[in-house]
């Protein structure tokens, strides 16, 4: 069968097979050969590319609730969708979620995803009590931050590639409402959002949207998001059936001049400035979700997403300079996302750092890899690194200069015999 | 209302499940034969909705059991839904073999023959009930590639036809559900259009409305109607000659 994931570049012929049980899973694992877990394929590169995979979408069942403590244990291929269904209702919402609810569970902490909310609650992991993970002998292990917080610390962050996760303890937080308090600050540019960004940091929540085709003294025209739950308004939720995109875009659609144009429209029909509106929880946190399939618009040859973070110290100047030099190169991104993270966890693999990160969706051309392979240097010099769930394309050296501790990483995947089991397009690439 | 959902570990039942728990508040009784995989969906299902559900084992191609098995409950069904079925990954294996082909048979026809009408004695008596019959478009007309499954729902259809107009005047519906593609583990290995795949929860809405409406056969998704009307439309002299 042919896979590929969200940015459908690369595309590639696999062998995959479902599981509902363990036991299902672990006759997959112990074959010979390697294999990855595959979620529900919304990473944007080849981190869930195998020859041979494992899809975990069926095994998706909710195993214990304890409405006290707002405690679910439920089986990795359970989404964040249905978890938000279920429990939204009863007033609990995840800890952590990223920009998009069609995810799973054991995607969310392979990811270390973050969202909105990083700088005051971290990642995905900090919500997790304790998961179990099938190792490369189809043993079952329970990780917790107690008890093999080895594999807790690897796993979280490890990109699939310490075992497959299987069913996992994570912790909800208590909401009143499915409403957020909102508040939209278009700021000029990028002296004036990173000022926005310390103003609002008492706000459990916010995100940038930044016009990345600006240069001079426009560059890092954005507009701020921020919000706190409400506690006013119901507590149901419609997650409707999206709207699709129903086929590929040609590829003349989107070029700096399209994209522009988008900018500046999008931009100026944000408010100059909103204090506390209130708005339904799913466009604040999912605004892309209502649109099935929206990574056709960036045509048949697929797109990338670039994230990236510095530290903070290096962020104003090192932004400065990479946001001038996309918009140089023309570029754009109708999608570029500005966001100020907390402090890092000490997982071996986990993306954020204190400072800001940057994202933008670009569709995969010629002239596209080795442009980045330019920002990849302006990067590793302010002391950055590149989010491996976006990832398709970065170089070993990049790699391991933006983790230092992927040695310990592959130190542990030597030793447990995952290197021969757990691979991906991406573990090869990067050597790990 | 009680929902007995007979070879409840399939994709569409657990869909089903869903459907009835959400929309009905039914209380639910699972009945298969994969206790551990039913044993989580009861876990499952009861936080998702909230609503009782419940399992026990049942064989479908245990005949001698099956009397037996329906005394045993305690509370008896208002809908039953007949989603056991079986085919192998290839039809191969059933040429060549008979006892593939006789369980293909057993699964999809003969059980769901020796099962339901000890259900639709109850249900004639107590006069009401609902028993949903999940066939295939398969049963409609034998291809070359899929005959020995296609005759057993084709058996079922007949079978749920008949049993739909035995039991029409004693306040007891039959509906006969005819899905086409469905993306699930029985069809897990089979390259299929991705157009004309329905996912088992949209099957599962479908089937839901459809008993609202007590309609009496249910093509799923919609088009298949259609799709069925010309492949039924076909001359003999030319369908045999196609490869569908």
């Amino acid at each position: 069968m042919k896979l590929t994931s969200w940015g459908r570049y690369p595309r590639i012929e696999a062998e995959g097979s479902h599981f509902e049980t363990t036991e299902q899973l672990r006759r997959q694992v112990v074959r010979d050969g390697n294999l990855i877990a595959y979620g529900m394929g919304r990473s944007y590169g080849d981190s869930a590319l195998n020859e041979r995979v494992v899809f975990s979408r069926r095994f998706n069942k909710i195993l214990h609730f304890d409405p006290e403590n707002g405690l679910v244990a439920c089986e990795c291929g359970v989404s964040l969708q249905e978890l938000i269904s279920v429990f939204l209702p009863r007033g609990w919402f995840l800890s952590v979620t990223p920009g998009t609810r069609l995810i799973s569970v054991g995607g969310a902490i392979a990811s270390d995803v973050h969202g909105k909310n990083h700088h005051v609650a971290g990642c995905f992991s900090s919500c997790v009590d304790s998961f179990e993970l099938m190792l490369p002998g189809g043993e079952i292990v329970l990780c917790s931050r107690e008890e093999n917080s080895r594999l807790f610390r690897a796993t979280c962050g490890g990109m699939g590639l310490t075992g497959v996760i299987l069913t996992a303890v994570i912790r909800l937080q208590k909401v009143k409402s499915a409403y957020i308090r909102e508040t939209v600050k278009r700021c000029r540019n990028l002296e004036e959002i990173f000022h926005c960004f310390e103003q609002y940091q008492k706000l459990p929540y916010s995100v940038a949207w930044i016009d990345c085709l600006e240069s001079g003294d426009q560059v890092g025209r954005s507009v701020l998001m921020a919000g706190d739950h409400a506690d006013t308004g119901s507590l149901d939720i419609d997650l409707h059936q999206p709207v699709s995109v129903p086929f590929d875009f040609p590829g003349f659609c989107l070029n700096r001049y399209s994209v522009k144009l988008f900018n500046r429209f999008y931009y100026h029909t944000r408010p100059a400035s909103v204090e506390k509106r209130l708005v339904p929880l799913d466009p604040f946190f999912y605004p892309l979700d209502s649109i099935g399939h929206w990574n056709r618009i960036y045509g048949k040859g697929g797109f990338t997403q670039y994230q990236l973070v510095l530290p903070k110290s290096a962020s104003y100047e090192g932004l400065k300079l990479i946001l001038n030099r996309i918009a140089k190169q023309g570029l754009g991104s109708f999608l570029a996302v500005l966001k100020l993270c907390g402090p890092e966890n000490g997982n071996d693999l986990s993306f954020p750092m204190e400072g800001y990160s940057l994202a933008l969706d670009l569709k995969i051309e010629k002239k596209l890899f080795p442009f980045l392979d330019e920002l990849d240097r302006m990067v590793i010099d302010y002391g950055g690194r590149l989010y491996l769930t976006k990832d398709v394309r970065m170089s070993k050296a990049v790699f391991r200069k933006g983790y230092p501790q992927w040695e310990t990483f592959a130190e542990l995947r030597e030793t447990m015999g995952m290197k021969e089991k757990f691979t991906s397009l991406q573990s090869r690439r990067l050597e790990v | 209302m009680n929902l007995l959902i007979l070879g409840a570990n399939s994709d569409v039942a657990y869909a089903v499940a869903g459907a009835f728990a959400g929309h009905e508040k039914a209380s639910i009784l699972l009945a298969s034969r994969n206790m551990e995989l039913l044993e989580k969906k009861v876990q499952d299902l009861t936080i998702r909705y909230g609503v009782e559900v419940s399992c026990c084992r049942f064989d479908v191609t245990d005949f001698e059991s099956h009397a037996s098995f329906y005394a045993s409950l305690a509370t008896k069904p208002d809908v039953v839904v007949y989603s056991a079925g079986y085919m192998p990954a290839t039809q191969e294996e059933a040429q060549k073999n008979y006892k593939e082909a006789l369980k293909i048979l057993a699964v999809n026809f003969s059980g769901a023959a020796a099962m339901l009408e000890v259900i639709a004695a109850d249900f004639e008596r107590r006069g009401h009930g609902t028993i949903i019959g999940i066939s295939s478009v398969a049963g409609e007309r034998g291809r070359q590639s899929n005959y020995i499954y296609g005759s057993s729902k084709a058996a079922f259809n007949a079978y749920l036809s008949g049993m739909r107009n035995r039991l029409c005047r004693r306040g007891v519906h039959v509906m006969t559900v005819l899905p086409g593609f469905i993306h699930t583990k029985m069809t897990e290995g089979l390259d299929l259009p991705g157009l004309l795949t329905a996912k088992p929860e949209e099957v599962a809405e479908d089937i839901y409305r459809a008993f609202r409406k007590k309609k009496d056969i249910l093509y799923t998704k919609w088009f298949w109607r259609w799709i069925m009307a010309v492949i039924k439309g076909i001359p003999e002299m030319v369908f045999k000659r196609m490869s569908l």
